[in-house]
């Protein structure tokens, strides 16, 4: 009853294509970006930051990357962490090597290098699809993660082979808390968020979800498969290499190579399953889900009075997610985000039954 | 000739790579030997794995990713039950849990997306290697355990005649070198000799013409399941046997892909040589190729064999996408 | 059939046919020994309707599939606009201005009815990834116009109800109308429609009719189409092709072909 479009017409072409036509929409967005930038702040602790807000924020950055090439157009990757860890890397040696570099210069750059990486890697999936194309990108992780492990170049040639970053300077405003940290991986997220909502309904977008559904169809109309493809990459990659950077120097402060080994690379392919492939918002639910979930198992049966020692946490974390993703492969290979949808439409009629 | 000419590109490729360890071959032959069995000591185990992988997919057409760690599985129950009953009991019963798994797996996960495409089953059957993962270590217990099969661990010298100073090689790996080959064996046997073999043959072909002459597919699906089961209780016994049983995802369940992706999806000879191309190309690469990239890039240590056979698979999907031994796929508009 | 009376109408207006658009010359097709077709010439005029009949198998598809470079033939050239053509692709074939429709439709079930036909618009879109990304100014522009361009398209389908549908949840009638109006999105000067009215009821063959009638009569457009209803064909085509077992067999205006013997033959089943 109070989520209706009723007499919310549209007398332009210009208000129909708005990213949010709902009125109601727009209020609730309004709400939650006031309430994340101002309230949160306030009402959060540093540990909320710590282990759950700001990795949570990086994540959803990162499956909305891998979302970009496997959800909108098709092509898988399991091996999408190897792009973090070449963004991660080639900030490192930008700041490192070139005086005075600002980092969010360092930042756009990395992610320009992740993305030529990516679409280098991409080259592949012009001849091979599917399956086979899970072999091209499980080599491109192991070989960049072997790389990155050996070429001594990579890591400023330290000895122990792993790199640690400076508190970071943003034109004189220091990252040196949480909270602060949280501020600037929200900005960053929200604005890279509304780039890839008007990609995806741009002709782009449109193009790369026609060369998932029907890629023989795609080509009869115009849609060149190499331009699609490649750019599918290229973005993807452009967005995971900004997470990678920003989850080694945001996040983690400093790091080894494993960091961004196979286990996060099927971790984003969990969050972009279980959240909903080919949903920006759908990124979203799956990350917060795979990074509070073995926090939650972590604290919640302490706190209710059956404790779980770490290791069997762990162990049930595998065991939930395994579940869960044949659980919505089979069921609803749309994920949290449609059912999330199905309920914003009984939300249309509530409290009326129909 | 033209159709001929990718493989030549690829020998040609491959015996250039070839030729540093060929040259330190040349110097030191036992040496290489030694490199060359260990190489095909460690193909045979992952031949064993992507035996399983090949029959159930020849048999029902499902892609059963979850093969990997349903081995480590195996494995893990066959050696905590032998700490408690002879070895033989817990092996047998070890077959017991692989065959029930096997059947749960592919009721409950496999066939809701039968019609699906590879990528899907691959990223269930992820989901099912991630659970059995949780699962196994809640079971079980997340230590290292052992499975003795009563062979000396400690390595022999054989062929002191021929090379210098003789050739190094573990009694295990010989154990389990013997089982493979005897195991194949048997399996052409049954798929050429018996009847049920011919059966499942059949039902390879084509479903739907084997049940109009009156074979009974859920009998039949059985038994490969079952056959599948035994084939990785023995690998997982030789695994566990020769490094030990700890889950490790990216080694057993991810490594069959680069496997059948040599030998082919459909083909037993192909399992069984891709598993070998790889296990000797591996070794070959860490230890010959190694040491020249280390020297030229000046890099900090070895670790090509986690990429080498992806890598390899990569340029023969490039060149020959079905494998040295499949069937080639015509795509038609 | 009672779109025969329009169409003789829209004959007698005189639509002025015009040079020679589509040359096909001895054309060969064959797929590791099966001859899909065999020496097959015809050339198609501008603004004319042109028909490809003959009983299943004939090569009829495949005919269509190397016009627009789906398949290149092992013999032959194809002339399209004069400019002998040589192993096109698909997609060039269509930024030459070649669009088709499929037979089983070939529709994004991913996405809705105005998303579908807008891919149409794909190639005319120019604005650049960033462009696109930042969307406010020249992206959104362009958006807009070719949106106001979809639009008349679904006007003149009469989908307007069902725009933010997605095709999936559409009746197989109304999905052929996404269908062809994905193709007339590409403004194309030849359209290739593959068995257009199959599976229709007597309502939606009439509907379609006048949509290709109208597409032909108000934009001018170029149409060569494979249909086993020989009413239709009749009705609306100015020329036929008749193949059988990948041969052409007829070619002329529907009496002409009508009356021909080698055609009759093909179609009773006579044994040559």
């Amino acid at each position: 009853m109070f989520y209706r479009e009723n007499g919310q017409f549209k007398q332009t072409y210009r208000q129909d294509e708005a990213l949010l036509p709902i009125a109601q929409d727009r209020i609730v967005m309004l709400a939650l970006l006031v309430f994340a930038f101002v309230g949160v702040p306030f009402l959060a602790s540093n540990y909320l930051f710590l282990s759950i807000l700001n990795p949570f924020l990086i994540m959803a950055l990162a499956a909305i990357g891998l979302n970009l090439l496997v959800g909108y157009c098709g092509q898988i990757s399991i091996g999408h962490a190897a792009f973090m860890s070449v963004g991660a890397y080639a900030a490192y040696n930008l700041m490192l090597r070139v005086p005075n570099l600002s980092f969010l210069v360092a930042l756009v750059l990395a992610g320009l290098i992740a993305a030529l990486v990516g679409m280098l890697f991409g080259i592949p999936s012009l001849r091979i699809k599917g399956l086979y194309l899970t072999v091209a990108t499980l080599a491109a992780q192991f070989f960049i993660d072997w790389m990155f492990a050996r070429v001594k170049w990579f890591t400023g040639y330290q000895s122990s082979g792993s790199v640690s970053t400076p508190v970071l300077d943003l034109f004189g405003w220091q990252l040196d808390s949480p909270v602060k940290k949280y501020l600037f991986l929200l900005a960053v997220v929200t604005v890279f968020t509304l780039l890839a909502r008007n990609l995806v309904r741009g002709h782009v977008g449109r193009a790369w979800m026609a060369i998932r559904d029907m890629d023989v169809a795609a080509e009869v109309i115009g849609i060149r498969p190499v331009y699609a493809k490649l750019t599918a990459f290229a973005v993807s990659s452009f967005y995971v290499g900004v997470a990678g950077a920003l989850w080694g120097f945001v996040y983690l402060g400093s790091w080894e190579p494993l960091a961004f080994n196979i286990n996060m690379s099927l971790d984003l392919l969990f969050m972009i399953i279980i959240g909903g492939m080919g949903s920006i918002l759908g990124s979203y639910f799956g990350a917060l889900f795979i990074v509070a979930l073995p926090i939650v198992l972590d604290r919640v049966p302490a706190w209710v009075g059956a404790p779980l020692s770490t290791a069997m946490a762990s162990h049930l974390a595998s065991m939930i997610f395994g579940t869960l993703i044949v659980f919505f492969l089979i069921v609803e290979p749309h994920g949290l985000a449609r059912l999330w949808a199905i309920g914003k439409e009984k939300l249309r009629l509530w409290p009326f039954p129909h | 000739m033209k159709r001929h000419l990718p493989i030549i590109i690829l020998i040609a490729a491959l015996l250039a790579g070839l030729a540093a360890p060929l040259a330190t071959g040349a110097s030191a032959p036992g040496f290489f030997v030694e490199v060359l069995l260990g190489g095909l000591m460690a193909g045979v185990l992952y031949s064993l794995v992507a035996l399983g992988f090949v029959l159930i997919f020849k048999a029902s057409g499902v892609f059963n990713f979850a093969q990997g760690a349903m081995v480590l599985f195996a494995a893990l129950s066959v050696a905590r039950m032998a700490e408690v009953m002879p070895l033989w009991v817990a092996a047998l019963l070890g077959v017991g849990i692989m065959v029930l798994l096997a059947i749960v797996v592919e009721r409950v996960v496999l066939r809701p997306l039968v019609n699906q495409e590879g990528v899907v089953l691959l990223m269930a059957t992820l989901g099912v290697s991630y659970f059995l993962d949780g699962f196994g270590q809640s079971v079980w217990g997340s230590d290292i355990y052992e499975i003795n099969l009563g062979l000396s661990k400690a390595p022999v010298l054989i062929l002191r005649n021929v090379f210098q100073g003789g050739i190094l090689i573990n009694k295990d790996d010989v154990a389990a070198a013997v089982v493979a080959v005897l195991l194949v064996v048997a399996l052409a046997l049954f798929f050429q000799k018996t009847a049920t073999g011919r059966a499942l043959r059949a039902v390879a072909d084509d479903h739907q013409a084997a049940q109009s002459v009156g074979i009974p597919l859920n009998r039949i699906w059985v038994i490969v399941w079952s056959v599948a089961g035994v084939v990785a209780v023995v690998a997982g016994m030789m695994w566990g046997s020769k490094l030990g049983v700890q889950f490790s995802i990216s080694q057993v369940a991810l490594k069959a892909l680069p496997v059948v992706i040599l030998g082919g999806f459909t083909s037993i000879p192909g399992a069984i040589i891709g598993g070998l191309i790889i296990g000797v190309g591996e070794k070959m690469a860490e230890v010959f190729l190694g040491p020249v990239m280390v020297r030229t890039f000046d890099l900090a240590g070895g670790g090509i064999e986690n990429w080498f056979a992806y890598v390899l698979a990569l340029l023969f999907l490039l060149v020959r996408p079905e494998g040295l031994f499949g069937e080639r796929i015509i795509d038609r508009v | 059939m009672s779109a025969q009376p329009q169409a003789q109408e829209m004959i007698a207006q005189g639509r002025r046919i015009g040079e020679v658009l589509l040359s096909v010359e001895e054309v060969s097709l064959s797929f590791g020994g099966v001859n899909a077709l065999t020496d097959v010439s015809f050339e198609v005029r501008e603004h004319e309707i042109r028909a490809i009949i003959g009983p299943n198998g004939a090569g009829k598809s495949s005919m269509l599939n190397v016009i627009n470079g789906v398949y290149h033939p092992q013999k032959g050239t194809i002339r399209f606009l004069g400019q002998p053509r040589h192993d096109v692709d698909t997609h060039e074939a269509a930024a030459q201005g070649i669009a088709r429709t499929f037979q089983n439709l070939a529709l994004f079930k991913g996405m809705n009815v105005l998303d579908n036909i807008m891919t149409g618009r794909n190639l005319r879109m120019k604005a650049g990834l960033l462009a696109q990304a930042i969307r406010f100014g020249r992206a959104e522009r362009e958006e807009l116009e070719h949106r106001a361009v979809v639009e008349r398209i679904i006007d003149f389908l009469e989908i307007q109800a069902y725009r933010k549908t997605p095709v999936g949840r559409l009746p197989y009638g109304l999905q052929k109308r996404v269908d062809l109006g994905r193709a007339l999105a590409m403004e194309p000067r030849l359209l290739l429609l593959d068995e257009p009215m199959a599976g229709m009821n007597v309502e939606e063959k009439q509907d379609m009719c006048r949509f290709v009638l109208d597409v032909n009569d108000q934009f001018g457009t170029t149409i060569v189409l494979i249909e086993h209803d020989m009413g239709v064909v009749m009705d609306i085509s100015d020329r036929v092709i008749v193949l059988d077992y990948g041969k052409k067999i007829g070619d002329g205006t529907p009496d002409e072909v009508r009356g021909t013997q080698a055609v009759i033959d093909a179609y009773l089943g006579v044994s040559h």
